[in-house]
């Protein structure tokens, strides 16, 4: 005998199941379809446009405002201690290891998940995507891979965006609050940083960037329920992508840790 | 190129003869969870012919057209599209196959980040190799067939649910397809703008050789199409008028009903039949 209960938390888990199942093979697709013809290269750089460049601004204030609001927290604990002028070394480590790929891929879960779930969800309510496979096009190829690769290429290199901005507002708060002057500063931020925890800051947003648009992608393309369930296919997105740059990001460091030291 | 014809992709040679069937469901079921969508439907569509689906909404028609798409797998029974089994094919075969038909959904379904000649000409653009002024020149073709010439550089949300219908047979017909489906083409169109969509559809079938299935539940577009032929006249331009006899037997009616088919017949005998549920159709 099971209880309405179980039988309701067995329901639940076969969902949820299925849905992880779905989106491996979607995600398995992109990889393929990234490295088989046929190949729609104007799609990646238009995607590479939107994505990118598109996020650029929103990147560029979260990295200026992260750094600076560092610096003004970690000048106040290295008071404590009289260590002031190593308020460069605690900058690039937190910014460089982790706020910046973390924080990136945030804001990139909010712009991109979110653009991308809305758009292939629309084009799923209104048949746009069967009419697509109607004329002999295969939406993975045409509309998931240019997106996937796009957010794989670009999150790294906004990443790098985000780190420089804030290791310069670090600077400027640094400068002018703190009276650090420049050249301490900049030394001790290279000091703060070991080579493998520039690795680590490049490695892990090609994950992150990676998961952010297929899972964007995946929430797109299962949208069913009119206009209705746009809307809601675009909170699920961002919602998802963003626990989900959390775990992954717990996970791929995990594994960067016992890899590099 | 990837554009293949029918003979390079095999079409059986008796599926190439004049009236072989072009589609043929045999005994095709399909539910959605528990609910039984279509239950043992067999019917066939000869070539150069016209089959008309009727229907309630909800009785499972788009769902016909979808299925000898293979955007959709039956649960059982097969389906034969052009000589090959698509119920049983994947969908890098199924892209071969398709090549060689358009559908016009219901909604019309044009992409609406694309412009109305970047619509029409999609699939020359995106997946053969003509050169681009080739397609160019097809586009606006079949714009001017459908009189929406004057339209090309707009977007499709500039234009008026007549229009986009227009765009969508447009489209579908393109690349030149030797079947064409039609998913509820006059629904939500007043009767003058039904009335031109009706002649795009008999000038497809009678001018340019293509069979044709079209999903509706007004009848009146339904008789309109079964009863009409297109000829070019004297100026070629293209001339409707009262169809022959021979043309009129061409057509076929099919209503489904609770997952099956409930009559089957010709204009004739819809008209005559006096089944009740027919009758509350036709009233
Ligand atoms: N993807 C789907 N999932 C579940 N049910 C569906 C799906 N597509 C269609 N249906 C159901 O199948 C039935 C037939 O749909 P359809 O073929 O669109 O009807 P119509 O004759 O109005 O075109 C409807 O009741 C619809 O709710
Ligand atoms: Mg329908």
């Amino acid at each position: 005998m099971s209880s309405p209960r179980q039988d309701w938390a067995i329901e639940w888990l076969k969902q949820a199941l299925l849905e992880v199942q779905e989106y491996v093979k979607l995600c398995v697709a992109a990889v393929k379809g990234s490295v088989s013809r046929p190949f729609y290269a104007r799609d990646v750089m238009e995607q590479i446009d939107i994505i990118g460049l598109g996020s650029l601004t929103v990147v560029i204030l979260t990295g200026f405002f992260t750094g600076a609001v560092l610096a003004l927290q970690s000048g106040m604990t290295l008071d404590q201690f009289g260590a002031r002028p190593f308020v460069g070394r605690l900058i690039s480590a937190s910014m460089i290891k982790e706020l910046g790929p973390v924080l990136t891929a945030l804001m990139l879960a909010g712009r991109v998940g979110s653009g991308i779930a809305a758009e292939l969800g629309s084009m799923m309510v209104t048949e746009q995507i069967s009419a697509l496979r109607a004329l002999g096009t295969d939406p993975i190829r045409k509309l998931v891979v240019p997106r996937v690769l796009a957010g794989f290429i670009m999150c790294p290199i906004l990443t790098v965006v985000a780190n420089a901005v804030g290791l310069t507002g670090g600077w400027m708060i640094a400068l002018t609050q703190l009276r650090v002057p420049s050249g301490i500063y900049w030394s001790s931020v290279v000091q703060g940083l070991y080579i493998q925890d520039v690795w680590m800051g490049l490695i892990k947003p090609f994950f992150l960037g990676f998961v952010i648009v297929t899972i964007g992608c995946h929430v797109g393309l299962r949208t069913t329920g009119g206009t209705q369930g746009v809307g809601r296919a675009t909170t699920n997105a961002v919602v998802a992508a963003s626990v989900v740059v959390l775990v992954v990001d717990f996970f791929v460091t995990r594994l960067l840790i016992s890899i590099f030291f | 190129m990837r554009h293949k014809s029918l003979a390079e992709f095999g079409l059986p040679v008796e599926l190439a003869q004049p009236h072989a069937p072009v589609v043929l469901f045999d005994k095709v079921c399909l539910a959605f969870d528990e609910k039984v969508i279509l239950r043992d439907v067999t019917f066939e569509v000869r070539a150069g012919h016209t089959k008309i689906f009727l229907g309630a909404s909800g009785a499972g028609k788009s769902t016909v057209l979808k299925l000898m798409l293979g955007l959709l797998k039956p649960d059982s029974g097969t389906i034969w599209v052009l000589g090959h089994r698509v119920d049983q094919m994947d969908e890098v075969q199924l892209m071969g196959v398709r090549h060689h038909m358009g559908m016009v959904f219901q909604e019309g379904a044009l992409f609406d980040s694309f412009t109305v000649g970047e619509n029409v000409g999609y699939k020359l653009y995106e997946e053969t190799t003509q050169p681009l002024h080739e397609v160019r020149q097809r586009v606006e073709e079949v714009l001017g067939f459908v009189g929406l010439s004057e339209h090309i550089d707009k977007q499709p949300s500039e234009l008026s649910g007549g229009q986009r219908r227009r765009v969508a047979i447009a489209r579908a017909m393109a690349a030149k397809p030797t079947l064409l489906l039609y998913d509820e083409p006059t629904t939500g169109l007043d009767p003058i703008t039904s009335l031109t969509i009706d002649a795009e559809i008999i000038k497809l079938r009678d001018l340019e050789a293509v069979t044709s299935v079209i999903v509706t539940h007004q009848l009146r577009d339904a008789f309109y199409v079964s009863t009409h032929q297109a000829s070019r006249g004297p100026d070629g331009e293209p001339l409707i008028s009262a169809a022959a006899e021979a043309k009129v037997s061409q057509a076929d009616f099919v209503m489904l009903k609770d997952g099956s088919i409930h009559f089957e017949g010709s204009a004739d005998d819809l008209r005559a039949s006096t089944d009740p549920y027919l009758q509350t159709f036709l009233s």
